[in-house]
């Protein structure tokens, strides 16, 4: 049966394989794989593969067919090659290594193994999460009364920088927020003639909800990536080692600053998010639900209880906490140079996301059950 | 064995030893029962090829590794069975020069070199400002205060931890490759520095290094790691005639690339 069978580099012949491509830098896609398969389906134990197209063989050519032999050979197919000219003989004799001993073989851990190795991980993580967070409070809470704790005016530097600066795009994003929830239900209350109840809604999500979840995921993606890269770059950089043997203590010196800062600046964004985000309700409310002004203020005032300003307050405490500390925690983990410090920034960002909206149902749970 | 321990003058107590000091990161022993005194004013010059536990002796040496076994003493006292305001007391005095000299990258020199004096002094701020104009000038920086490591050259940048690395006037100074990606003029300023510190100040110093000019020029006392091993540990004319064949295959390796 006279078989002609053409394919990417190579024609499969009655007398065995012709390559008709250069095998530098691997020929064409998928060459080897193709060739193989030819290979493992051609009648006979003993096939020959013509190189007589080839007139030069380096060292990639050379590992190349060195694999192909090998293939053959778990195939159970004998490969030898025919057409060999002085370049690719040359080639041969330099790189080619003899076939079936040369494999690597993979080591493959075993799965248990592997799943214990995992929990293992996952179980020193969790004692390094809990050591950071139990030494952070407790040096967050010395600073207090113990002032010299850290550097002169690094709180407020921290805060100008963690908090003040997120003032422009928390504002923004708020407004926008309160804009369009007002936007979308508009519609629907007005089907009802219940077109003030919008105050209440927005006023009562964004002082339990919306204003702290902004605020704390604005926050997460701009003083959260900020903290673990520059604790990372530190780590990196030697500089916490350095702190060390001076006798301070990084989170001490580091973490607790960035702390305070966020403390106490997270909460007034939050408070400054909810103001704005009613405001963005309250012009959607005059321009397409005809309230005045005045009605929809006097309705917002008695929606709101002052369970529900406390909670808008405790949920920006314990986001802005949560922010730090994990990227804290996930910068002092760094592993490699450059690019561990960009693993780390990312990985943060997004526990730290992860964690407040999981710490936002948890308390959101506790405050209304 | 008696390579492997080292001996110090009767009359002199060291100021820092590592005691069968063993080392190991993950299944990978790095330091095998290494025991080693650091003789009071002079300079030791820790040598070895890469790899050779070099950097993570010195880390044992200031605290920032644990020892899986044997015992680390600095000023006599054991590091690990300190509690922790003895730890902070005993650490104020030792200095610690990086390798890519550490300095926090977002504050000025001046801020950099007050870090331990703001920490550990009580010291008015006009004070701090005059002690770390000295320690700068100290090290031929003088009015370089007010710029960020980033604007400065490697060898300033050194010169500038090393300057950190003074500034509660520590007895004992360890240093990691302090000539590491230096030009060799720089180099030489900067072993004349460490040289000017022992003679002048009288200061303990402990260098990681692999410059053979360097230390030629300064070191008192050779302590050669060998696979985790310390191989040789005697002054620096032994170590220049010595037998220990790695010892003199690294000076003779390294004399003739100089040539």
């Amino acid at each position: 049966m006279a078989r002609l069978d053409r394919q990417p580099g190579f024609v499969i012949e009655e007398s065995g394989i012709r390559l008709i491509t250069d095998l530098r830098r691997g020929g064409p896609p998928k060459l080897l794989e193709n060739l193989s398969e030819a290979v493992k389906h051609t009648d006979g134990e003993s096939v020959s593969i013509d190189l007589a197209s080839i007139n030069r063989l380096d060292s990639l050519g050379a590992s190349f067919l060195a694999e192909l032999v090998v293939r053959g050979h778990v195939a159970g197919k004998e490969v030898h090659f025919t057409g060999i000219s002085e370049g690719v003989q040359k080639g041969l004799a330099r790189y080619y290594y003899p076939a079936p001993d040369v494999r690597i073989p993979v080591q493959k851990a075993y799965r248990l193994e592997a799943m214990g190795q995992t929990l293992l991980n996952w179980w020193e993580a969790a004692g390094e999460l809990l050591l950071l967070i139990s030494e952070s409070v407790y040096w967050t809470v010395i600073a207090l009364w113990r002032g010299d704790g850290h550097r002169r005016g690094a709180v407020e530097a921290q805060a100008l920088t963690l908090g003040v600066g997120a003032l422009p795009v928390v504002a923004m994003v708020s407004f926008l927020v309160g804009l369009i929830m007002a936007l979308q239900s508009a519609e629907q209350l007005r089907q009802f003639g219940a077109n003030i109840f919008v105050a209440d809604l927005i006023a009562i999500s964004m002082t339990r909800e919306m204003g702290p979840l902004m605020t704390a995921i604005l926050l997460s993606g701009r003083s959260g990536s900020a903290i673990a890269a520059e604790i990372a770059t530190m780590q990196v950089n030697e500089e916490i080692d350095a702190l060390r043997t001076m006798g301070l203590n990084p989170i001490r010196y580091v973490v607790v600053p960035k702390i305070w800062g966020i403390l106490l600046t997270a909460p007034l964004l939050a408070i400054m998010a909810v103001v704005i985000g009613i405001g963005g309700g309250l012009i959607i409310a005059v321009v397409s639900l005809d309230l005045t002004a005045r009605a929809f203020l006097t309705e917002v005032a008695s929606a709101l209880y002052l369970k529900d300003l406390i909670s808008g307050f405790v949920k920006s405490l314990v986001f802005a906490a949560l922010i730090v500390i994990l990227a804290a925690y996930f910068g002092f983990r760094v592993k490699g140079g450059a690019e561990g410090v960009g693993r780390v920034t990312t990985t943060s960002v997004v526990v730290s996301l992860f964690a407040v909206i999981v710490a936002d149902a948890i308390l959101g749970l506790l405050f209304y059950l | 064995m008696e390579m492997t321990t080292s001996t110090v003058d009767g009359r002199k107590t060291p100021l820092a030893s590592v005691i069968n000091l063993t080392a190991a990161y993950g299944d990978r022993i790095v330091l095998d029962d290494v025991s080693l005194d650091i003789v009071p004013g002079e300079i030791t010059v820790i040598l070895g090829g890469s790899g050779c536990g070099k950097t993570t002796l010195l880390k044992h040496f200031i605290g920032l590794l644990k020892p899986v076994e044997g015992r680390v003493e600095l000023f006599g006292e054991d590091w690990w069975s300190l509690d922790e305001p003895e730890r902070e007391a005993t650490i104020q005095k030792i200095g610690v020069l990086f390798q890519n000299g550490a300095l926090l990258g977002s504050k000025s020199l001046a801020s950099n070199v007050s870090i331990p004096l703001e920490q550990h002094t009580n010291l008015p701020d006009e004070v701090i400002k005059r002690v770390v104009r000295l320690k700068l000038r100290q090290v031929g920086l003088q009015g370089t205060e007010e710029m960020l490591p980033s604007e400065l050259s490697g060898g300033m940048r050194k010169r500038a931890a090393l300057a950190r690395a003074l500034a509660l006037d520590p007895p004992l100074v360890f240093c990691d490759e302090p000539s590491a990606g230096l030009d060799p003029s720089t180099t030489y300023n900067l072993d004349r520095l460490l040289l000017d510190l022992r003679d002048n100040l009288g200061l303990t110093l402990v260098v990681v290094t692999h410059e053979t000019a360097s230390i030629r020029r300064i070191a008192d006392r050779i302590a050669f790691l060998d696979q985790g091993r310390l191989i040789f540990y005697a002054p620096l004319k032994e170590a220049l005639t010595t037998d220990v064949e790695a010892v003199r295959r690294f000076f003779q390796i390294a004399e003739a690339s100089v040539q």
